[in-house]
Parts: structure tokens; sequence; C-alpha cells
């Protein structure tokens, strides 16, 4: 079986803060992760690989820097890495991402695409299902566990509300939650290796199979208008008192407002 | 086509079990105020297998149209049988905006959808408008939190059509019910192509009920690191059971396997905005105040006298909640049996 992970480099944005004067994003400073969902993605890949055996790529689109992040993904142990970085890519919405990863998966060969649910840094959940319908192929999001049939796949999904079974005919696109697959750690050796012995694969807009005018900001329908800080409500009162007096102020401000 | 002949607002009426979801309604709402600016109509798009009744409850919350789409493909929603249903009413429409909820079903629908009929989409929106741009021509705007909460992006979508959005439940305004409101009710019959239908619903095993309706809860008693463990979590649903009130979770709380994931409250949990949120032993970290933040009245109690929830609390109380809650409860109870 061939299994395709789709995986994205992200600043921690539980580490981003904002400036207090200027009300701008402070991303010095941040480190770049894998993103998490697509680290539970890559984890679903490896232990099918372990329960039934199989090669599974990782493809990542972004700046050269995400090299790090393929080589983490190599070490934990994936088979190969696609890199695909192009400043034709640039400026890129979901709908042009999406366009070029399906791009870049047509020239592979694959039984099952795997991605995370969101990007942390986007937070849209879109890649996957638009590169699905690029692809031609069904997709399952929110995923919580996957398993291989003899043609094709059971998947739980998780909803607000319930938890689904699905059964998938043939290949298919899923989309999976961090939460329900906690990734290994990469070994020592598999550090050592990834950036002694292994390739991370480099690939322009030319390698891939897509029409160049659908790339990059050309081929997306969304246009950033403008970005701002949020701005937080003005603060309360705060009082540091004794738990009696702390307990009598609550009760007459829930007076107050007729919430008792 | 010109894009002006894409005209109306669109609401994809989600329903579950033939019962028609709170987000529809909000969505509902605020497509009046977007139509109300462009001087066009709301139209409910309503699909499922028996739900033709439910028609008359959409006009009654703010749909001046509905095309109902009543098939049994339709019975439970699966991606490829929505997205061929949709795509046609759109082919046939030609809708100006589309507004899903940001839940499990629109994030799964809507990006198949644009991408099928080559669309912009802006996913978990928390601001929509009707503006003038550089031209004076009236545009969308869809406003929706990135990086983590940390920062705000105003997302346009200028020549693709129809424009497309995910709203996140919560935080749009539902209207109230007009009953026995008119409005025009149509049907529209889809043709299927069931070559690709390739996804089969196995099951559905419904969650424990009352942990899905936090973001209903009108009083809600949250609890974060400070809470500690589920010991301490007692002592929030005491005070949560006499005020008649729900317990629910930070992210921290839920990673270290105290609260289930339905009773999280921020960026990757559930919206909220109660008449009282009480934030017990929450630091406040953005993506938290991201879920919270729109409650009515907020009260934290925090040891910390420079944790972030107090910026967004209108009552601040810097103290120890395990001596603070098991007070308050024994307090209120005695207030409430006057």
């Amino acid at each position: 079986m061939n299994i395709i992970v789709c995986i994205k480099q992200v600043p921690d944005t539980t580490e981003i803060k904002i400036d207090p004067v200027k009300g701008t994003l402070i991303r010095d400073g941040v480190p770049s992760i894998m993103n998490p969902d697509d680290k539970g993605g890559l984890e679903l890949a490896l232990r099918m690989k372990e329960q039934n055996g199989a090669t599974v790529t990782v493809v990542s689109m972004g700046p050269p820097q995400a090299d790090v992040m393929l080589r983490e993904a190599l070490a934990m142990g994936a088979d190969r890495a696609i890199l695909l970085s192009d400043r034709r890519f640039a400026g890129a919405d979901t709908l042009a991402t999406s366009y070029a990863l399906a791009g870049c998966i047509k020239t592979l060969d694959y039984d099952l695409i795997i991605a995370g649910r969101q990007a942390i840094d986007g937070d849209t959940a879109q890649v996957a299902p638009e590169m699905a319908q690029h692809l031609d192929l069904p997709q399952v999001s929110y995923v919580i566990d996957a398993q291989k049939t003899a043609n094709g796949f059971i998947v739980k999904k998780e909803n607000e509300d319930s938890v689904q079974t699905l059964e998938v005919e043939g290949k298919c696109v899923l989309t999976v939650l961090a939460s329900a697959f906690k990734a290994r750690y990469m070994t020592v050796e598999g550090i050592i290796d990834a950036y002694a012995n292994r390739e991370v694969e480099v690939w322009s807009a030319d390698r891939i199979d897509v029409d160049e005018e659908k790339l990059g900001l050309k081929g997306s329908p969304t246009k950033v208008f403008k970005s701002f800080p949020k701005s937080l409500k003005e603060p309360g009162e705060v009082h540091e008192v004794s738990e009696e007096e702390a307990v009598e102020l609550i009760v007459a401000k829930l007076k107050e407002k007729h919430i008792i | 086509m010109e894009n002006t002949e894409y005209k109306n607002v669109y609401v994809f009426a989600e329903q579950r079990n033939g019962v028609i979801q709170n987000v529809a309604y909000e969505l509902l709402g605020k497509a009046n105020d977007l139509a109300a600016e462009l001087g066009q109509k709301v139209i409910a798009l309503l699909l499922g297998d028996g739900i033709a009744d439910k028609a008359q409850d959409l006009v009654e919350m703010g749909a001046d149209e509905v095309v109902v789409i009543d098939r049994p493909e339709l019975k439970d929603y699966l991606t490829e049988q929505y997205t061929q249903a949709m795509s046609q009413v759109i082919d046939h429409c030609h809708p100006r905006i589309v507004l899903f909820g940001a839940t499990t079903i629109g994030r799964d629908l809507a990006p198949r959808l644009a991408c099928r009929v080559k669309s912009g989409l802006v996913a978990d929106c928390t601001k929509l408008t009707i503006e003038p741009d550089k031209d004076g021509n009236l545009d969308f705007y869809s406003t929706r939190p990135a990086f983590g909460g940390n920062l705000m992006a105003t997302i346009v979508c200028p020549t693709s059509r129809p424009q497309m959005s995910t709203v996140r439940p919560g935080v749009m305004q539902k209207r109230t019910r007009e009953v026995g409101r008119k409005g025009v009710i149509r049907s529209f019959t889809p043709t299927f192509d069931a070559s690709k239908f390739k996804v089969r619903l196995v099951e559905t095993k419904m969650n424990d009920k009352k942990a899905a309706d936090i973001s209903a809860a009108k009083i809600l008693i949250s609890g974060g690191r400070g809470v500690h463990d589920a010991e301490g979590f007692k002592k929030l649903q005491a005070l949560a059971d006499v005020m008649g009130g729900m317990v629910s979770s930070s992210r921290a709380m839920v990673d270290a396997g105290v609260m289930d994931h339905a009773y999280q409250v921020g960026q990757t949990g559930k919206t909220v905005r109660p008449q009282l949120y009480m934030a017990c032993g929450i630091s406040g970290a953005i993506q938290h105040l991201a879920g919270m933040e729109e409650s009515n009245f907020i009260v934290a109690i925090n040891k910390d006298k420079y944790a972030p929830i107090f910026s967004v609390a209108d009552l601040g109380i810097v103290g120890d909640l395990h001596k603070i809650v098991p007070m308050l409860t024994e307090r209120i109870k005695k207030e409430l049996e006057k």
C-alpha cells in the first residue's frame, strides 16, 4: 500500500504574542513546528505501515526552510519526502494550494491520502477537502480511527454530537484529528539517518501536473483584504479580597444582573 | 455570466435527524442583515429526507424563500450526495452569497462544494458585512480569526461567485420567530450520479446528550488547570447544579484527560455566549478567550492576578477557587431558598 501524508510547517501559534504597543504579531523567535493534526496524520500512516506494510510519502508545500520538518517526518519513519517549493506557488489561498498539492499527488502512486484536519496558523480545514475534489476522490474528515479493508477503508469520524462509522470503497482522502493519534517521537538513529543518508526532494511547479494559471495568487479566488490584531474588550473590576468578601461581591453582581 | 446576475443570500439550513440546527437560525438572522444591505432576498436551502414540513419553520425564522430538496439519498449527511445536490442548486439558482455553519458538516461540505463550483470560500467566520469597495460597489467581507485567534483577517472574494463562507456557531444572533410569516416554498429535484457514492454510513453513535449542548447553556461554570482534577470539577458541578447551569472546560483539562472534548470551550472547542460564564482557575489563553469572550457576564476566579482571563472578565476575583466555589455554592443555595 502507498500512503501519502500532506504536512505543513506552521508557527507554533501558542507561542505567538501581540506587541502591546504596535498591536502587531510578534513572530520573531516563534518556533516552526509540524502542524499537530498533520503529525497525527503521519502517525496514522506509520501505524498502518506497521500493521499492513506500506510506503509512506510525505508531501509539503512551502519555503525551503520546511526541509527541517520533512526530515523530522523521515526520522519518525516516513520513506520519502517531497517539498513543493516554487515562487509560482506564493500567495495561494486554499483553492490554489489544494490544486498544487493535487497536481503533485497525481504524479505519484497511492492508495490512501491522509492530511491533518486543519493547520493551526490558518485554521481553515479547507485544503484537504478541496484537494479531494481536485483528485475526484471521496473524503472523510474529522477522522479518529481508520483501518484497511479488502477493498477500501473503515473509518470513524467524530462530529459535535456523535461518532460515525463509515465504509469507504477504494482510494480516498482522510483528514485526521491530532488528539486521536498521539504521535511518536523521532528516534536518535532516525534523526542521524534523516540527515546523513536521506534526501528531501524539492519539486518546482514544472515537475507537477498543473495549469500554471491556476497556481498561487493568480489561482486564488479569495484575497486578504486586511488583517488586524483582535481587540479585547475593556477589562472589568478585579478584586483581591477575602473569600467571604469575594462570595458577597459575586452574589451581589449576579443579583444585579438578574442571573440569580 | 456576469457577476451581477448572481443574486440573493443563501443559507444551508443544516439539519440532523430532521432537527434544524441552531446555527441555521443564526445564519438566517445574519443573512437578513446582509440581504437588506444588498436589497436582495434570503433563501434557505433545506436538504434531507422527509423534511419538507420544516420549510415553514425556516420562513418564520427569517427565510423569504425555501428551496426544499427532499430525497432519500440525503437522509444522512454524506459529502458526495450533498455536494451533488448543492452544486446543482448553485448552477440553477446563481446565488450571490452562500452561508454554512462552521460545523463538522458545514466544514466538510463547503470546501468540497467551493472547489467543485470553483469559487472562493472563507472558513469559520465571526463577522460578515456588506460594504462599498473602492469603486462604490457593494461587496461582501468575511472576517475570521487566524493564528490561533491572535489575529483577525478580513477576506474578500472579488471576482468569483458565489461568495461562500462558513460561520462559527454561537456567534450570529437569530431573529425572533414570526409565527405565521409567509414565504415562498419550492422544491428542487437534483439528478444524482450514484456511481460516485463511495462512502457508506455504517452507524451513528450519539454522544452523551448533556455533553453536546454546552453552547446552549445559560450558565457555564468553567474550569481550567487550577481545578487540578476530577475532584476539583465536582466542586464546579455542585455550583452548576445549584444555579441550573453546566460545567465546561478549558483545553488544558481536556488534554489532561480530566474532561471530555465535548465540554471544551475555545478555538478548538465550542464557542459559547451564555448569560454567565464563570471561569475558575482558567488563565485565559487567547484560544480560550476566542470561545467565550462574547458571554454576557464573565466572572473570573484565579490565584494569579496577572492571568489574562482578567482582561475580559467583568468581575475578577484573585483567590483560591477551591475555597471560594464551595462557599459560593452554599451562599447561592441560601439565596435561592429565600
